[in-house]
């Protein structure tokens, strides 16, 4: 489904990956951990087509287009989602708007006829009561005035809506309480199939006791220095990230 | 025959003599009073240069430069048809239209006076309801002391004349619509609309100037309102002249104790346009609330002159104003608050956000706080910026296009000030409008 062979990424004339490579087959979940700096977020930026980073070396293959030829909003269209790190606040822009546009704008895409308001109500409603998401969340300003945690959830009410094909999650624990953490990994889970991947984007291994991933990588100074399965996980949180 | 000013002091200040005696015979001798009086100012005053500290953003070189002259007919140019076109989808209002500054009753609904209420044109009024006028044209609007006013003092031809007496609500609100054709040579029109709503009353009124050519003219208009004890004004000033327009305005609003104006202001066309508002809070616990968009490109230059003055105690006052700028256009935000000795408690409020398209477009904003009174809360922010990208980028990573992400972004900051229109279809329409101009900033391209 996705593949990243030799990916080198600059951002202001500094060198951030520096020949980053992975490999993501339908329906499996990656987790990348790694320390602060490392590159994770700026892979997970670059995939989203994020223009201030510039690719210098490399290829990305999504679903066999070159997914560097594309626009943000064709890597959308296309099955990308991004749950931001920090998402944005858009005040003056209602929740649902975006949502109901960014719905659509897929569905033009893809050639389906655009849904209706009621249509849109009904799947919004039916998704927002398992993450626990209030109507008020709904009509607000996109992000605005959101907790942390509301953020975070937002961000998967929307991942749910919309659908994608592979999903890279930036950090979408960080900052949470147990609570929200178990929505937010029930949220994933509940999306779980054969057809579906995801990139998890961590630094806790705590996580990864609620999304239990098929691989784990390691990624250091802009590449991966390992790779293994979730034990790996458990490891790096015995040792921390000191032998790499 | 035509009345022509050549643009110099001296052709405004002799060429009224010569307005008197053509087509003014039947004014009342107070108006002709009024309006010498009235030039006299003008003669006195000129028009401001950029030395003057409130003109030193807008230049009024090809104002002074200009011909103009007072319209002769330009009524019959103008159809039923065109004139519905600009009215407000399903807005059960009263309207009446004026053309080149003149009553146009064929175009208009019939003038209302029932139980005590009047709105019919200023120069009917004048005629049949003088004393009532008498009590309050001209009482407010400062022709000694500002150019303009001077100028409309003299040469005003029509407008409207609202008049709802203590206890009463008029519910419809009245749209007045002011339209300029070409008359084949610069026209010279001063817009006069006095409107007077009585204790404890309410009112809404949409001014709104179109035009119907992308023609040269100088529009100079003033509007009076006297707002009673505890009465309620929504006012609306939709400009919409043309682009080659020099267009002029003064809102001076007198609010009475426990009232409570809400202002709005859509500046959009005009090559210079200058917007002064300025209410004076003169009783007690008043609260004016003053909402204005301004959308430039090309050349186009918006001057937008607050002064908010606080006179006496416990009045609230907020001013929300937002700029989009395109092209090479300019934007002024001038904004006042001035606190009388005597207005403690004074809250008042200022905002000021500015949206640049371009990298050539250009704002300059200044607020200016006058404080006589040591027991105030007097606050004001301005901001200048770019479309945030972040933002456009998030909206991307959804799906959305770039240029509906860019239409998005201009649309909620665009509503920031368009959403305390009370009147639905009113506001409608104006998000269309400025639907269809971003579209057109945008072009046809992707939106990058």
């Amino acid at each position: 489904m996705l593949e990243v062979k030799n990916l080198h990424v600059r951002v202001d004339d500094k060198e951030i990956l520096k020949g980053m490579n992975i490999t993501v087959a339908p329906g499996e979940v990656h987790s990348i951990m790694g320390p602060n700096g490392s590159g994770k977020s700026t892979l997970a930026q670059v995939l989203a087509g994020k223009e201030a980073y510039e690719v210098t070396e490399g290829e990305v293959t999504f679903q066999g287009k070159d997914l560097l030829d594309l626009e943000p909003e064709e890597r959308a269209c296309e099955g990308i989602f991004l749950a931001f790190q920090y998402p944005v606040e858009i005040p003056g822009v209602a929740n649902t708007y975006l949502l109901r546009e960014a719905l659509n704008a897929k569905r033009e895409y893809r050639e389906e006829k655009p849904l209706k308001h009621v249509e849109f109500g009904k799947l919004a409603r039916d998704k927002m009561k398992a993450l626990g998401i209030g109507e008020d969340l709904l009509k607000r300003s996109v992000n605005a005035g959101f907790s942390g945690g509301e953020k975070k959830r937002n961000e998967i009410f929307q991942m749910q809506i919309l659908e994608p094909t592979l999903a890279v999650l930036d950090e979408t624990d960080s900052g949470l309480d147990i609570d929200a953490l178990k929505i937010v990994a029930n949220g994933v889970n509940s999306m779980r199939d054969s057809g579906r991947s995801f990139i998890v984007i961590t630094h806790y291994q705590r996580l990864l006791n609620y999304i239990v991933p098929d691989f784990v990588h390691v990624m250091v100074d802009g590449k991966i220095v390992k790779s293994g399965g979730k034990e790996l996980a458990q490891e790096l949180e015995e040792k921390g990230y000191a032998d790499f | 025959m035509a009345i022509v000013f050549d643009g110099t002091r001296e052709s405004y200040v002799e060429g009224l003599s010569e307005f008197l005696g053509s087509g003014q015979e039947d004014t009342p001798e107070w108006v002709a009073d009024l309006r010498r009086e009235a030039i006299s100012g003008f003669g006195e005053l000129g028009f401001p240069t950029l030395s003057d500290e409130e003109w030193r953003f807008t230049n009024l070189e090809a104002l002074r430069r200009g011909s103009f002259s007072i319209a002769e007919d330009g009524i019959s140019d103008v159809s039923m048809k065109t004139v519905n076109s600009y009215g407000f989808s399903g807005l059960d209002c009263l309207r009446l239209v004026f053309v080149n500054g003149r009553f146009a009753s064929s175009l208009s609904d019939a003038g209302y006076t029932r139980e005590g209420i009047v709105v019919k044109a200023l120069s009917e009024a004048i005629r049949e309801d003088g004393d009532l006028v008498k009590d309050y044209l001209a009482k407010y609007a400062d022709y000694e002391k500002d150019a303009f006013i001077s100028l409309n003092t003299s040469y005003f031809e029509d407008g409207v004349f609202v008049y709802v007496p203590d206890q009463t609500v008029f519910e419809k609100p009245v749209h007045v619509l002011h339209v300029s054709t070409d008359e084949g040579r610069p026209l010279f029109i001063n817009p006069r609309n006095l409107i007077v709503i009585g204790q404890s009353s309410d009112a809404k009124v949409i001014e709104h100037y179109v035009s119907l050519s992308q023609s040269v003219y100088f529009s100079n208009v003033v509007t009076e309102v006297v707002c009673g004890e505890n009465a309620n004004l929504e006012h609306y000033r939709l400009e919409f002249e043309s682009q080659k327009a020099f267009n002029f305005s003064t809102l001076r609003v007198n609010q009475q104790k426990n009232s409570n104006i809400a202002s709005h202001s859509i500046l959009y066309g005009g090559a210079i346009v200058r917007n002064n508002v300025h209410p004076v809070l003169a009783g007690e616990g008043c609260n004016s609330d003053i909402y204005g968009l301004f959308m430039s490109e090309g050349r186009q230059h918006m001057d937008n002159f607050m002064r908010v003055e606080h006179a006496s105690p416990h009045c609230d006052s907020r001013q929300f104003y937002n700029g989009v700028l395109d092209g090479r256009s300019k934007g002024v935000f001038h904004g006042r608050i001035l606190v009388h000795e005597g207005a403690e408690k004074t809250d008042a409020k200022q905002t000021n956000r500015n949206l640049l398209l371009s990298d050539t477009a250009q704002i300059d904003t200044k607020p200016q706080l006058e404080i006589y009174n040591d027991d105030v809360k007097c606050t004001h922010g301005a901001t200048i910026g770019q479309m945030d990208e972040e933002a456009l980028f998030y909206l991307c990573s959804r799906g959305i296009s770039m240029k509906t992400a860019k239409i998005i972004m201009l649309r909620a900051f665009t509503n920031q000030t368009l959403e305390h229109m009370s009147i639905d279809s009113v506001r409608e329409a104006l998000e269309n409008t400025v639907m269809k101009w971003f579209e057109q900033r945008l072009g046809n391209g992707d939106g990058r």
